[in-house]
């Protein structure tokens, strides 16, 4: 996608919230989501979660995907170093991410629509707080884009 | 009867799928908030979808039984159900579909609830999109899934425990019970580990020695229980449910006892942290670790005596080697009690001895508070020291062991402490058994101990399946508590062993032969080694073993062919999840 073509798809959403897709893992940061929701803390509507088993099985090909599609933003609430499959999960979660972001930039988005953390089975707060700030640092992009 | 996953033929295309979509109330959980009907209407038009309803209950009787009419009537072959967290009820609805005669890995679950309404009370418009939004890409998900069977294996009823400290012999004693032929293996020549050599041990006051003593009489009264001591395991071997073990008994021998199991309970215990000559004053006479503290008290029958000299006066001094950024960063838990218990020991030998607590934060959970509110009632005294002015240990020139600390709950002021001895209150750490971790590929979490599945929902298991962890190797227990976890494990084997069988998740990756061109980068993504070398018409290709494949997708990312995908999360409905989920504006 052109930079052209992918400022546009992003223009489409200016004025609505921002568009974020998650993805979290089954056995760790899903239920640290789902402890959010259980505890009626708020964050946007515009927060979208896709669960996997494991962070390292996202493709940046995904990412990339998303963001070319219409997500503002890809948030991964990653196992961390709770990753009962892979005890170098992180280090992996970290490369996956260097490589979408290599992707965005070929296809002329900001490298910063992509952010990660590590969300535990009970990292409620954390979460709320991390998709928070991140749909600010998405608002102020999409702002900055638009002048 | 070890079946490889299938697949069902006669699959519809997505474009002919017969699909079900079921939208919950949750009483008012979600309707509160989210315009049920709404969302019906707006997806019951999505390709693929007969039926749309919205259900006050998804997961009541009556309508797990309307779903099941549906499946039948309308030839469904998809079911996605928008309701609570898929770890409430994926098992329930993967039942309706299984009942009705459905393939049930042809469920998708949609979390409008904890991932939906509950999050946005504040928004129901939000809200509303949200869930239209997840739901359209449920049935996205769904209609690209296609019918699997899970794994079917034959299991040995027979499980191999390895430790024989107090988890490991309460796990091979209730494993016997269950009616499962147990190896026990210890590498030491006795059985007993840590509890065997304590006395008098919290929390009930029972000698650990004796518990012990116990343990192993019951052991030896099971005929169905071997126990190899002095042993190691050498080698594993064979696949879930069907284990082969080498034992090595006595390292001068060179033969190895092969045995069978179905299931591997680790129980391989804990070490205790040893501080550096330095460190808070140790090396220096007078100066020991809670574990020599414990010795010292289990010796001695009445007043104590440390190398000839009477002791006093005691500064215990709490938190060494734990809880310290850049090196163990847990709390060790046991210790705090432990020790208010070993005061309470003191104040039982002598009452006349002066015993001071410099801690950071006492942790004595539960009903451990009663022992340390007793041992103040005995005359502890508690002093906390600041996080960034730990006590300091020295020996003075006239040989009056000296330490220098301050109470912030007191004005910070600096004390001095002559103490006769310095108890130094040390953890647990992971015992170093770097063999055992590569023949069993167990994970191991930055803390050292082994990682289970998840602490609460699935606290033994590994994700090596059969192959359990119980007691302190998962991190630090009591004795109360690794005695649980131990029963955890013998629970967890028998779910696998005793009904003969055991059925395997068949979401594992697959590899597409026609794409592959073997260049080995799966090999090196997967620690499990399920991923072999094959020839497939042909062609030297990747094959994966569904048996061992443990279905983390690790390996997807790193093919540059695209060859690889997990089933469940393939490439085709991830993508197709983010189309349909754009379909739908956000508020």
């Amino acid at each position: 996608m052109s930079a052209v073509a992918a400022a546009d798809v992003h223009e489409k959403h200016s004025g609505s919230v921002p568009r974020i897709l998650v993805f979290s893992t089954n056995n760790i940061s899903d239920p640290g989501i789902d402890l959010a929701g259980s505890q009626h803390m708020h964050y946007s509507a515009g927060v979208e979660v896709i669960s996997l088993p494991c962070t390292s099985g996202i493709k940046p090909s995904w990412i990339a995907h998303a963001i070319d599609q219409g997500f503002d933003g890809v948030f991964i609430a990653s196992d961390g170093d709770e990753c009962a499959y892979l005890p170098d999960c992180a280090k992996r979660a970290s490369r996956i991410v260097g490589q979408a972001q290599e992707m965005l930039k070929e296809r002329g988005h900001d490298p910063q629509r992509i952010r990660m953390a590590a969300i535990c089975s009970v990292c409620a707060e954390p979460f709320t707080r991390q998709v928070q700030q991140f749909s600010a640092a998405l608002a102020a992009l999409q702002a900055a884009g638009a002048k | 009867m070890n079946s490889e996953e299938t697949t069902v033929a006669g699959q519809r295309s997505p474009e002919e799928r017969r699909i079900g979509v079921y939208v919950c109330h949750c009483g008012g959980n979600i309707s509160d908030y989210v315009d049920v009907k709404r969302v019906v209407e707006a997806v019951k038009d999505e390709p693929g979808v007969v039926v749309a309803r919205d259900t006050i209950f998804a997961c009541a009787d009556a309508t797990q039984q309307n779903m099941e009419e549906d499946i039948a009537q309308y030839g469904l072959d998809g079911l996605v159900v928008a309701s609570c967290s898929p770890k409430l009820h994926t098992v329930t609805f993967r039942g309706v579909a299984r009942r009705a005669g459905m393939n049930p890995y042809q469920y998708t679950q949609v979390n409008i609830r904890e991932q939906d309404s509950w999050a946005h009370t504040d928004d129901p418009d939000g809200a509303t999109h949200l869930a239209i939004s997840l739901v359209k890409g449920g049935i996205a998900r769904t209609r690209l899934t296609t019918p699997l069977e899970p794994l079917v294996v034959e299991t040995t009823q027979k499980a191999l425990v390895i430790g024989g400290g107090i988890t490991g012999l309460r796990a091979a004693i209730g494993l016997a019970d269950v009616g499962l032929e147990v190896f026990l293996v210890e590498k030491e020549r006795e059985l007993g580990g840590w509890v065997g050599r304590f006395g008098t041990m919290y929390p009930h006051d029972r000698s650990g020695h004796d518990l012990i003593a116990q343990l192993v009489a019951e052991v030896k009264r099971r005929a169905n229980i071997t126990v190899f001591t002095n042993a190691e395991l050498m080698a594993k071997s064979g696949s879930f449910g069907n284990y082969v073990a080498a034992i090595r008994v006595n390292s001068d021998l060179p033969e190895l006892i092969h045995v069978e199991v179905g299931s591997v309970v680790v129980a391989t215990g804990f070490d205790t942290y040893q501080p550096e000559v330095g460190e808070y004053g140790y090396g220096i006479d007078g100066v020991v670790t809670l574990p020599e503290f414990k010795a010292l008290i289990d010796a001695s029958s009445g007043p104590l005596v440390y190398h000839g000299r009477p002791v006093k006066t005691i500064a215990y001094i709490y938190c060494v080697g734990s809880r310290q950024p850049g090196a163990n960063e847990y709390c060790s838990r046991y210790c705090c009690a432990a020790t208010a218990h070993a005061a309470l020991q003191v104040s039982g030998l002598d009452r006349g001895v002066h015993q001071y607590h410099l801690y950071r934060d006492i942790r004595t959970y539960g009903k451990y508070e009663l022992m340390y509110t007793d041992s103040r009632k005995h005359g502890s005294v508690y002093m906390k020291f600041p996080d960034d002015s730990p006590p300091a240990v020295a020996r003075t020139e006239s040989g009056t062991l000296i330490v220098t600390t301050r109470d912030t709950l007191t004005g910070g002021e600096e004390l001095q402490i002559p103490a006769d001895l310095v108890v130094l209150v040390t953890g647990m750490v992971p015992r170093k058994n770097d063999e055992l971790m590569d023949l069993l590929k167990l994970p191991v979490g930055t803390d050292g101990f082994f990682n289970e599945i998840h602490p609460k929902l699935r606290p033994v298991e590994t994700v090596v399946d059969g192959v359990l962890i119980a007691g302190a190797c998962q991190g630090p227990k009591n004795s109360t508590e690794s005695v649980a976890s131990g029963l955890a494990a013998v629970t967890q084997s028998a779910a696998i062993l005793k009904k003969g069988f055991a059925e395997l998740d068949p979401l594992v990756a697959t590899v597409d032969a026609a794409k592959c061109t073997w260049c080995e980068k799966c090999i090196d993504a997967c620690p499990y080694s399920a991923i072999e070398k094959a020839e497939v018409a042909g062609r030297t290709v990747a094959a994966i073993s569904p048996s061992i494949c443990k279905g983390c997708g690790g390996c997807v990312p790193v093919c540059p062919e695209d060859a690889i995908d997990l089933r469940g999360y393939t490439d085709a409905q991830i993508r197709a999840v983010i189309d349909s989920m754009l379909e739908e504006p956000v508020a």
